[in-house]
């Protein structure tokens, strides 16, 4: 089996462009979308959900009011601000925990003298098996404002994986997050290759070192091709020469090309709708099977 | 007129050499913007530019809300963070070249750590840099009883209790402290451990900060959240934040006074707007929208802005230059000298201030 996974760096390059094209090219695939936080592949491939399944992940502590002591233990221990005293001052205290701070340590669970915290599993999001017109496809919803985004992307991988085996399908395309921090990095460790999608851009530059750093900290194969080229073609071959220098195999350049909007907002891959990106995007997906 | 420095986080007062009352709605630090999104203007397919002060942020410090601030919001200042659910939109785009049209100093915090851009555009003198650290525990294995009790705090799986003594793992670890606190022999301390930088610089009106995450380090937050902390008092502060809606972003706007969501016209950006007003209003935020690429795609953004009652405080064209000046590291209102009005104007928009 053959997991490819699709990233940037910096958001917006065009990954989940380049994704659905090759959905659209794959006669095989499972798709898997880990971009959790924000994920769009769905916007161009109309999943329609087979199963549904929430995503539980870690807990959150709630104070019960009526047992607690207002000794204010919770507030000196916590290290993420989470605990408030909402009445200060004249009042008596209250102390509360703002969820959205709660990291999820339990430790003024356990440190609480009169044990007046509970610790409820916290449901963060939810996730789907889907059926597409290119085939299975595994994704998620992250509950905005929500954490734990890692392990949400390792379930959908997960999952992914077990589709590709029930389906005797090889390959599995997988629409990364961007950044190179928790999310990052549960898309890609223990896949086949990574492919970085860039643009010819001194943000995309800088990225581009950052991106291949965490492949290659990871031991990937990792290639590379960079999207609206055209922009600027000298920043494109500084990119491309930046990232053979770290040991990415070169795999295409995309033109700008206006037709990829129009082909999102008719709801279709940019490979489906045609144009000279489509083009170029369907040679990539040419060279990157001489890399694998 | 003295430019805004390192070390001016204790800094209560206006700049040297400008009483308060010489700073435009320093007093009142009153910013305002035109809500009439779903008026003629934006059927029309523009923004509203003429005030309506429905969206007015004064600098309250909100102690006793239950959003506080963790620090990072200094008494008089005000914080526009600019954000938005889809990377690539023009996040950075908008925060630097706002910061560059400022007539005033401004406090730049680039808190998308794990892939900072902005620098490349400001192009500050880099002068200071400090390391960011997490609180990780050691193990003194003389004095460790084997007894588990600090394997059955970690939620994290980040010390495992074994029968030769406890192991940790400490890139899994978040830093809480509690293993230290129930160990009952006393065998755990906690060490410094690196997970990136902060590098702080000045250009022109512009004092900088940004944080790097180090590379294969998984958790940005606290990082984010040091340069936060580092909004000055009494000043404008502009905060580049990550791209997404989940726990960096929710570090790098929580507590300021307007989020700024950048989109584009596109269903990627329509849906991932939504899902960063969601946030926003989640965390009690006041947002508002900047449509980038705006003739490029179709009106749905607009109509659902419209719909939401949200101010849309620009929309800036489809025009190739901006890529091509944005692709070679240059700020757009110096190298296009037409959309210096532009965001001359965004900045009557925001501050309320007419004509």
């Amino acid at each position: 089996m053959t997991e490819l996974v699709v990233i940037s760096g910096k958001g917006g390059t065009g990954k989940t462009t380049v994704v659905a094209s090759f959905a659209t090219l794959a006669p095989n695939a499972v798709l898997a979308d880990c971009d959790v936080d924000a994920s769009d592949l769905h916007l161009l491939l109309a999943p329609v959900h087979l199963r549904e399944e929430e995503f539980a992940s870690g807990h959150e502590a709630v104070i019960r009011q009526a047992d607690c002591i207002r000794c204010g233990a919770c507030l000196a221990h916590c290290r993420y601000d989470a605990v408030q005293n909402t009445k200060g001052g004249a009042g008596e205290a209250t102390f509360t925990i703002d969820p959205v701070s709660c990291e999820g340590c339990g430790v003024c669970v356990t440190l609480c003298p009169v044990a007046a915290i509970d610790f409820p599993v916290r449901v963060c999001g939810s996730w789907f098996v889907s059926r597409t017109r290119f085939g299975p496809m595994v994704h998620a919803q992250l509950g905005v404002a929500a954490e734990n985004s890692g392990k949400l992307v390792a379930l959908v991988r997960r999952q992914a994986r077990r589709v590709s085996d029930e389906s005797a399908r090889d390959l599995i395309l997988v629409d990364g997050p961007p950044g190179i921090g928790c999310p990052v990095i549960a898309s890609m460790t223990g896949a086949t290759a990574v492919l970085v999608v860039a643009e010819p851009s001194v943000s995309g530059r800088h990225d581009i070192e950052r991106v291949l750093a965490l492949a290659s900290h990871f031991k990937m194969p990792a290639a590379l091709c960079v999207n609206r080229w055209d922009i600027n073609p000298a920043m494109t071959e500084e990119i491309e020469r930046v990232a053979a220098a770290q040991g990415a195999f070169v795999a295409g350049r995309i033109p700008y090309d206006n037709s990829v909007i129009r082909a999102h907002i008719a709801g279709l891959s940019a490979v489906e709708y045609g144009g000279p990106a489509a083009t170029e995007i369907a040679a990539v997906w040419r060279n990157l099977w001489t890399m694998l | 007129m003295r430019r805004p420095h390192e070390g001016e986080e204790e800094d209560r007062g206006a700049p040297e050499g400008q009483t308060l009352d010489e700073i435009p709605n320093q007093s009142a630090w009153t910013l305002r913007a035109g809500s009439r999104v779903a008026s003629e203007d934006s059927r029309r397919g523009y923004g509203s530019y003429r005030g309506q002060s429905t969206l007015s942020i004064a600098p309250t410090n909100r102690a006793g809300s239950h959003l506080r601030g963790d620090g990072s919001r200094p008494e008089g200042t005000v914080i526009i963070a600019v954000a938005s659910g889809k990377g690539g939109t023009g996040k950075t785009t908008v925060a630097v070249n706002l910061a560059c049209a400022a007539q005033e100093p401004v406090r730049f915090l680039d808190c998308d750590v794990e892939e900072p851009n902005a620098h490349l555009f400001l192009k500050p003198a880099l002068t200071r840099t400090e390391p960011v650290c997490i609180q990780v525990p050691v193990v003194d294995e003389a004095r460790c009883t084997a007894c588990g009790k600090c394997q059955e705090m970690c939620r994290f799986g980040a010390i495992v209790s074994m029968k030769s003594g406890a192991l940790v793992f400490p890139e899994l670890c978040h830093g809480c402290g509690g293993c230290a606190k129930v160990c009952p022999a006393g065998a755990i301390t906690e060490v410094d451990r690196e997970i990136g930088m902060m590098e702080s610089g000045s250009c022109g009106l512009i004092s900088f900060v940004h944080g790097k995450l180090n590379v294969g380090v998984p958790l940005s937050p606290p990082l984010v959240r040091a340069v936060r902390r580092r909004a000055v008092a009494g000043s404008l502060t502009i905060v580049d934040c990550p791209p997404g809606t989940s726990c960096p972003v929710v570090a790098a706007v929580r507590g300021c006074d307007l989020v700024v969501l950048v989109t584009e016209p596109t269903p990627f950006g329509l849906h991932d707007l939504a899902l960063a007003v969601e946030m926003a209003r989640k965390l009690g935020l006041r947002c508002a929208v900047i449509i980038n690429r705006a003739d490029a795609g179709d009106r749905r953004v607009i109509d659902y802005c419209a719909k939401e009652s949200l101010p849309v405080l620009l929309q800036i064209p489809e025009d190739r230059r901006i890529a091509e000046t944005y692709s070679r590291g240059e700020v757009i209102v110096e190298a296009i000298p037409e959309y210096r009005l532009v965001f001359a104007r965004l900045w009557d928009t925001l501050a309320g201030a007419h004509g």
